[in-house]
């Protein structure tokens, strides 16, 4: 017998806790952003229940907000997978008009934080799993694999339930909600070299190509479409750009890079002298303010 | 393949495990630039005398930062040229213990900070008992703030000579003492530097340097084969798989496997590790199992080739009670144990831990932080195996059944057997449970008298006043036992002595269900009615209702007498069979002279008093 690989365990882990999560909670939807993290999740998904198909569906929270190539990536996998894809858009957002140039930190609460919260009652979903890890951030290395949210969707970082061993608590009472992280004990170089190891597709904004950007407060944003307003003295510029996570294509910053194939993206993550989430402009507002919006019901 | 080594770091508040851990990633240059940048601005806010806060790397709540303190684990991922590691960083306040717990559940090692200043702790001994509680067995002793002991070999010596003696009580697979300084950097990550000249009297390296070397057995597992089915999957009529994560040993195509606790047996007719069809599998491995055959299997079993493992429903545990609310014997909880979610109560507390001395106290109940040995019973068998031969099928945690808080997690010390009579009784959830659960004393009102002389009467209007009270009660009287339980006896003496016999083991049976019962029996003979005293102990409690023959004859409510009178029924007593009054009853009453409702209140007030 032999010793399992790192990524052999984290894979036997995430499995795990996925079969648990199907065998005991009542209505289970895994939320699907597209990104890489997202992918390797649902890859899982399919491996953990094979032969069968995995027994809940997707759910993707569009902002309407997101990269183009994204939500065509999320149509073609949804098809050629045959999964079901729910997509879900507070419409009563996009009505007002709420947008990321002029609304910021409103933007991202109505129509993300807010749009989740609605989508999941709406569906009366009672586990949602998502793609989140420890190593991404001060607040999210301190949460547990199973998060307890109550009726209101808030987390009560201060009263956590207790995890012990592979003993998971799954039961909940009328109206609250479990976030599970199967990918809570992966690094963002596990995730890389485990695309690499099962082939996973993901999609291509993550390889540095010739993109239009503009520079703005420090980092480059994306021109994906008309809805984008230059200020005064920006101009749109061709760079070979990647991004190293993908959101809002506005909230996005790239990274100039000539990592154009998973190896050479793995060697630049490697050496890597910036953490992921500095790529997310929402981060940035203030110490803390994951943890605020996790409180107040983002995932 | 570099190994993984998933530790944690513990020891009361104050002792600088943050610090520490801290100062680790950021001297190996373990932290990304931006983390380092955050640190250096968090660190401005908060400032103590304008260094860099090493331990606000570590504590990402709002709250901890505020205070200063640790409130739950934090995760960190660092690999160095040698290892990869995750860390725990876990609370020191005794407030949180629960949350260190859920550390050491994860990890192979613990780090286990001193203070010099102060030395071992009553919280540092928590932590070492908790840690063994969850199954560590190497340990490293990072003897810290050195530098305010001006780095004195004497202190050190000293503190090692405690965690020794300390130790020695547990099962250790290895032990490393370090002195350091987590705000100084001494032999923190490397020997080198100013720590040798420092403390010229250790040689042993630094902190980091041992982490890359250290060997963690795992926790001992058994060789064979067992794995926990977390859910059968059945996409369609033709394909019946078995779902888990292989816990031990290996299993192929064709090799019999038995499922616990059915003892059903099959043969393996293919295994997939997750998406493959690769015909074997291995310890760790997610599998899917098809059977050869089509048994009894689903969420909960347990299948294996040989194991040690049994189906059980009772067994002995360490319990680490974490809710607000107490353990209290004969409550139902919801227990979790591999796959399995059963309803499950403790039967008997065996003691209590002292967390400082390791003294067996005992107990009636169990509060939030402390350590316990009890029995637990669960409300069917399962599969289950002592926690050091098999971790997965040995721990179990207790989950609240009104607010699904998880209250407590534990060990599984032994199983216990129902055959064993010795174990069983005194572990049996008992008679004091199942009374308290009432909230009563259990009592037999045991009235005998002349037929007509107002036992039933008395007995109906007791047990009325009883209910009211939310008593929980039991009349036993010539209708609801003579025609059922006792339809096969007659009238004569030795059916009337079974009769009484039968009737007082069933008084005390609900006696030891928790039940008040009330009995309306003529039960003539003295000898019957102690052999009834006998046989319900000290519950038993004896009402002479003494109205005299002549009042009952006169009464004659059913006619009996006159039928008795007139030669029609045989061995009537008080006419053709005797009555023995008792001497001394516990309390008599002449319905002639008493109301019913006054002899009532006057038997209340007597059991009610005990």
């Amino acid at each position: 017998m032999r010793e399992l690989t790192h990524l052999e365990q984290l894979e036997a882990e995430a499995i795990y806790i996925m079969r648990e999560v199907a065998a005991e909670c009542e209505k289970p939807v895994m939320l699907y952003s597209i990104g890489k993290d997202s992918s390797v999740m649902l890859h899982l998904a399919l491996k953990a229940f094979y032969p069968e198909k995995p027994p809940f569906p997707f759910m993707h929270i569009d902002t309407t907000w997101k990269f183009k190539e994204m939500i065509t990536f999320r149509d073609e996998t949804a098809k050629r997978l045959g999964i079901e894809m729910l997509v879900y858009t507070n419409e009563e957002g996009v009505r007002q008009g709420i947008n990321p140039f002029d609304h910021g930190a409103a933007y991202t609460d109505i129509m993300k934080t807010q749009a989740l919260k609605q989508a999941l009652d709406l569906y009366g979903f009672t586990a949602a799993f998502g793609g989140g890890r420890r190593d991404e951030e001060k607040s999210r290395a301190k949460e547990r694999i199973f998060s307890f949210r109550n009726a209101q969707h808030a987390w009560d970082p201060k009263n956590q339930r207790p995890e012990m061993w592979k003993l998971y608590n799954t039961k909940i009472n009328k109206g609250e909600s479990i976030r599970v992280f199967p990918l809570s004990n992966w690094t963002e170089k596990d995730i890389w070299q485990y695309i690499r190891q099962e082939k996973i597709e993901i999609v291509p904004l993550y390889f540095a190509k010739e993109r239009p950007v503009v520079y703005r407060d420090g980092n480059i944003i994306m021109v994906d479409d008309d809805r984008m307003k230059l200020k005064p003295g920006e101009k749109v510029e061709k760079k070979k750009v990647r991004f190293r996570t993908l959101g809002c294509y506005p909230l996005t910053g790239g990274a100039e890079s000539e990592a154009d194939t998973l190896d050479a993206i793995i060697e630049e993550t490697l050496q890597a002298i910036t953490s992921e989430r500095t790529s997310r402009v929402i981060d940035h507002e203030a110490a803390g303010s994951m943890e605020r919006r996790k409180r107040e019901g983002y995932f | 393949m570099k190994s993984l080594l998933k530790f944690i770091t513990c020891g009361s508040v104050d002792d600088g495990k943050s610090t520490l851990i801290g100062h680790m990633l950021y001297d190996a240059k373990l932290i990304f630039a931006d983390q380092e940048k955050a640190l250096e601005l968090d660190s401005r806010i908060g400032s103590r005398e304008g260094k860099i806060d090493y331990s606000l790397l570590l504590d990402g709540l709002m709250a901890e930062r505020e205070q200063g303190i640790t409130i739950d684990v934090a995760y960190r991922y660092f690999t160095t040229e040698k290892r990869s590691f995750i860390v725990a960083d876990t609370p020191g306040h005794e407030e949180y213990t629960r949350n260190m717990a859920v550390g050491a559940s994860f990890a192979d090692a613990a780090v286990i900070l001193i203070d010099a200043t102060q030395g071992m702790l009553v919280q540092t001994r928590r932590h070492i008992r908790i840690c063994s509680l969850m199954g560590i067995r190497h340990f490293v002793f990072a003897v810290n703030k050195m530098d305010l002991v001006h780095y004195e070999k004497s202190v050190f010596d000293k503190i090692v000579r405690d965690v020794k003696r300390f130790v020695s009580e547990f099962d250790i697979g290895s032990m490393k003492i370090i002195p350091v300084s987590a705000t100084e950097g001494d032999n923190v990550t490397r020997t080198m530097g100013a720590s040798p000249v420092r403390m010229p009297w250790y040689r042993g390296g630094a902190l980091l340097e041992y982490l890359e070397e250290i060997e963690v057995s795992d926790l001992s597992r058994p060789e064979e084969f067992v794995m926990a089915i977390q859910r059968v999957s059945r996409p369609n009529h033709n394909f019946r798989g078995f779902q888990g994560q292989v816990n031990s040993g290996e299993i192929s195509v064709g090799d019999e496997i038995t499922v616990l606790p059915s003892g059903e047996q099959a043969n393996v007719a293919a295994v997939y590790v997750a998406d493959q069809n690769t015909g074997s599998a291995q310890a760790g491995q997610p599998v899917t199992i098809q059977l050869d055959r089509e048994i009894d299997i689903s969420r909960g079993c347990v299948i294996c080739k040989a194991t040690k493992a049994e189906g059980a429903n009772m067994f002995t545990a360490k319990l680490f009670w974490m809710d607000e609310e107490a353990l209290l014997p004969g409550r139902n909880y919801w227990v979790k144990l591999g796959t399995k979610m059963i309803p499950a109560s403790v039967m008997d507390i065996k003691y209590k831990i002292d967390v400082n001395s390791g003294e067996q106290i005992p107990a009636e109940k169990i509060h939030k932080n402390e350590l316990a040995v009890c029995d637990v019973i669960l409300s069917e068998k399962c599969a289950i195996d002592q926690f050091d031969r098999d971790k997965d099928l040995g721990s179990f945690i207790f989950i609240n059944r009104v607010t699904n808080m998880t209250s407590a997690c534990g060990t599984v010390m032994h199983t216990l057997r129902r055959s064993n009579n010795l174990v069983w009784q005194e572990t049996d959830i008992t008679k004091k449970i199942r009374s308290e659960q009432k909230g009563q004393t259990p009592k037999t009102v045991w009235f005998t008298g002349l037929s007509g002389s107002g036992k039933s009467t008395l007995a109906n209007e007791l047990e009325k006043r009883l209910v009211a009270m939310g008593r929980h009660t039991m009349l036993l009287d010539g209708d609801n036992v003579r025609m059922g339980l006792n339809k096969n006896l007659g009238f004569t003496e030795a059916d009337r002595v079974e009769n009484i016999r039968r009737i007082a083991e069933v008084a005390k049976l609900m006696n030891d269900a928790g039940l008040i019962v009330l009995t309306a029996f003529i039960s003539p003979y003295k000898k019957d009615r102690e052999n009834a005293r006998e046989i319900i102990g000290e519950d038993f409690f004896e009402v002479y209702v003494s109205t005299p023959i002549e009042e009952c004859e006169r009464r004659d409510v059913k006619g009996l007498y006159r039928k008795a009178r007139r030669g029609e029924i045989p061995n009537f007593t008080g006419i053709t069979s005797p009555y023995e009054a008792p001497d001394t009853p516990d309390f008599a009453v002449d319905t002639r002279e008493t109301s019913v409702e006054e002899a009532v209140s006057m038997i209340l007030e007597q059991i009610e008093k005990g």
